[in-house]
């Protein structure tokens, strides 16, 4: 029942209240670079939501059989972002031989990945809040669906608001920022949620 | 390239922030208080003038298919450098920064110089040019820390320690800031009309040298 609990507030906090894009800011290049359609919205969102699971995983793992016994915990950083980026390599060949469709689907998303903040803020956030293992890797998955959803939704205002008429000034990012803005009100209203007490 | 086109390009033509839209998550994550601003912006400058200058130094060795990888290693040192004495000279800012500090190794404006500006340029040139684009960073986000410090809190200054215990100076009476301006909303919200302000602004300079041009 515990860890049933505590599971699902993870994800319901991970997934709604405090979503990655849009409360905590973890994610925003490719929030804002491939959000112009909504299936390459969709692509990235599915890509993010893999590695990010695997990458809870192994640095968690990492962090735990090898930095903490050898007392290396100042390396943090610098391993962290060597095992995302040799990880995003090795699921980038993995899926070109085992599942050529969601590679070619996935396409030029993949590389970008190792440069989202949000894999590399997952992996710190697992040890800064000292979630154990299946804490991790579901806060990882449910992190990325957060950023799925976000992503998805914006994309689909972004194609609304692309012809819309409004001042010179703000034409392109600005108003792709604001929207961006009232959907993290939007978003806002879930924070009232209390989850199992 | 001289020193002046390169400081009028980190500064409003090539601003990263608002011009090369490069890392936005640290730029709306922590503009809230002008101290955290300028740590941030001043810990960036940092990392960036020293992983410009070393990746400068190594681009004729370093093999063009493994660079990214390589860059990644240079400024993941850098930040752990910067991010171990902040914790140990600075522990309230390194606490208020939190994750978002050794969030600058995946910051795009570090790598995004590295690959566009460091790895063909000599080292002089990518240390001005480091020092210039970090100017431009943090100016960004102190013009950030101050509007939604101001609107959010209805304050100014905040966070320094030797003012009001960090508190900062209140400008406007307590009962009176809306305080959606600091939170997430805000931060979209603030950055979108400072790129619109800057879009404007650059705009205005355009009409009028062209029209310097066509009087001449």
């Amino acid at each position: 029942m515990n860890l049933f609990t505590s599971l699902m507030s993870i994800s319901l906090g991970a997934i709604l209240v405090n979503n990655f894009i849009l409360a905590q800011f973890l994610g925003i290049c490719p929030f804002m670079g491939v959000s112009q359609k909504t299936g390459t919205a969709m692509g990235m969102g599915l890509a993010v939501t893999f590695v990010m699971g695997i990458a809870s995983a192994v640095t968690w793992a990492v962090n735990t059989y090898i930095l903490i016994p050898l007392d290396l915990g100042y390396m943090q950083t610098v391993a962290f972002i060597l095992v995302i980026a040799a990880l995003v390599q090795f699921v980038e060949m993995f899926l070109q031989k085992a599942v050529p469709t969601l590679y070619q689907a996935l396409g030029i998303y993949l590389p970008l990945i190792t440069t989202n903040c949000a894999v590399l803020g997952v992996a710190l956030l697992n040890i800064q809040k000292s979630y154990n293992f299946i804490e991790s890797v579901v806060y990882g998955i449910t992190g990325g669906i957060g950023f799925l959803v976000a992503i998805v939704l914006f994309a689909s205002i972004r194609e609304h608001t692309e012809d819309a008429d409004c001042p010179k000034s703000f034409r392109g990012f600005p108003i792709a920022l604001i929207s961006a803005g009232l959907l993290a009100l939007a978003f806002m209203g879930f924070s009232g949620m209390k989850i199992f007490g | 390239m001289n020193v002046k086109t390169q400081f009028k390009e980190g500064l409003l033509t090539k601003n990263p922030v608002t011009v090369q839209l490069l890392g936005m998550c640290s730029t709306m994550a922590i503009t809230t208080m002008l101290f955290n601003g300028i740590g941030m912006g001043i810990s960036v400058l940092i990392i960036l003038t020293c992983s410009n200058i070393v990746i400068s130094l190594l681009r004729k060795i370093i093999p063009p298919k493994i660079r990214i990888a390589c860059y990644i290693v240079v400024i993941a040192g850098f930040v752990t450098m910067v991010d171990l004495l902040l914790q140990a000279y600075l522990p309230s800012l390194s606490e208020s920064l939190g994750v978002f500090i050794p969030l600058i190794v995946v910051n795009c404006i570090i790598l995004g110089r590295a690959e566009a500006f460091a790895s063909k340029n000599s080292v002089g040139a990518s240390l001005l040019d480091g020092i210039f684009q970090g100017i431009g960073y943090t100016v960004a986000l102190i013009i950030m820390c101050v509007v939604r410090e101001l609107l959010g809190s209805g304050t100014i200054l905040g966070g320094f320690s030797f003012i009001n215990n960090g508190g900062g100076i209140r400008v406007i009476p307590e009962v009176y800031p809306a305080l959606l301006v600091v939170l997430p909303v805000g931060g979209f919200l603030t950055l979108g009309c400072l790129i619109a302000a800057s879009q404007w602004l650059m705009d205005r300079i355009e009409t009028k040298e062209r029209e310097k041009e066509e009087a001449a």
